[in-house]
């Protein structure tokens, strides 16, 4: 993956609009966050292969990183945090915040195909 | 002296960090061990330090790192193919099938797990449940002993002293080699056990902990 450039993000993303598309969403801060500090709590939602359709795309620079909205006819898709991204050679559209460790803390990730499952 | 070792847990590296002292120790006595992991570790959170995994890379980096680390620690490993995160939504039952038909296969005298509800990780426990289930299943004569490992930091409150504790120091290095060989996983992790304000500044104490594996000998009441 590479540092978000806008408008070739946004590019990507305009592919897929009015698609139906396969979408893996995600954030996490990992299994161990309590084990580690227990004035943590363990926080975590992903969605795999959720099928959806959106009509329009919106990559927005927050300075340090990157919003991404979908808007759907009956609803939205958002992430926060997004900083590096990928359109690897299946045609899927990968991006995913990574803290300075490079840990993942966010993925959004958009393909014409099902994820592998 | 035990005749075959079945180890059972869900992700490329909980074989390395968790036991492999011990395996190592079974493998230079002759006995055959062979490593039952449970899924890929597909949803793991670290990438590399720095990053060079992402989500659909994972899978297959993660599965040549459990290859490797266990040609380094010399036992056979087969993979289950459940998906990280999601064991404890399977059904137990089928779960302890699966591993029961392994069991009945192999043959093992040992059979070394997490232990269910003290090992942090929803997978850790989950798998652990399906292991013991799978082995109490079976008839109490044909049953292996069961080593269940404990990782809860109140471990010692909750469970008391470990049955067992294996010195693993004379095979030190094999287990760092195979550590090491889960590249994408582990410089993230010790990165994370240094910074741990509940691990405070034990980052030595850590590796001193690797030093000795613990397992508490699980009785089967029925
Ligand atoms: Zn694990």
């Amino acid at each position: 993956m590479k540092a978000i450039e806008l408008d070739e993000v946004q590019k990507a993303l305009d592919q897929y609009s009015n698609r139906d598309v396969y979408i893996h969403l995600e954030t996490t801060n990992g299994a161990y966050a309590k084990h580690f500090d227990r004035n943590a709590y363990n926080v975590g939602a992903f969605i795999r292969n959720a099928e959806v359709r959106y009509t329009r795309a919106k990559l927005v620079d927050a300075g340090d990183a990157f919003r991404v909205g979908l808007k759907m006819d009956k609803g939205w898709i958002y992430a926060e945090g997004v900083t590096d991204w990928e359109l690897n050679e299946d045609g899927q559209l990968l991006m995913a915040g990574h803290d300075s460790e490079g840990r993942v803390m966010v993925a959004l990730q958009i393909s014409e195909n099902p994820f592998r499952y | 002296m035990h005749k075959h070792v079945i180890v059972i847990y869900p992700h490329p590296d909980d074989e390395s960090f968790g036991s492999s002292g011990t395996m190592t120790q079974f493998r230079n006595q002759g006995v055959p061990v062979t490593y039952l992991c449970g899924t890929l570790g597909e949803m793991g959170r670290n990438m590399g330090n720095p990053f060079f995994a992402n989500r659909e890379t994972l899978p297959d980096i993660r599965k040549k790192e459990l290859l490797d680390a266990c040609k380094i620690l010399d036992v056979n490993v087969e993979m289950l193919g459940y998906r990280d995160k999601t064991i404890e939504f399977e059904s137990r039952d089928e779960i302890a099938e699966h591993l029961k038909g392994y069991l009945e296969d192999i043959k093992p005298t040992l059979v070394i797990t997490h232990y269910p509800g003290h090992a942090v990780h929803p997978d850790h426990d989950a798998m652990g449940a399906a292991a013991v289930e799978a082995v109490r299943k079976m008839d109490p004569e044909d049953r292996p002993e069961v080593w269940a490992q404990a990782i809860t930091n109140d471990r010692y409150e909750t469970l008391g002293k470990p049955d067992i504790v294996n010195n693993v120091e004379a095979e030190f290095d094999v287990k760092v080699a195979a550590i090491q060989a889960h590249r994408s996983q582990f410089e993230g992790m010790f990165q994370k056990m240094r910074q741990s304000p509940d691990f405070k500044g034990q980052y030595e104490d850590v590796m001193e902990r690797f030093k000795h594996e613990e397992f508490y000998q699980w009785q089967f009441n029925n």
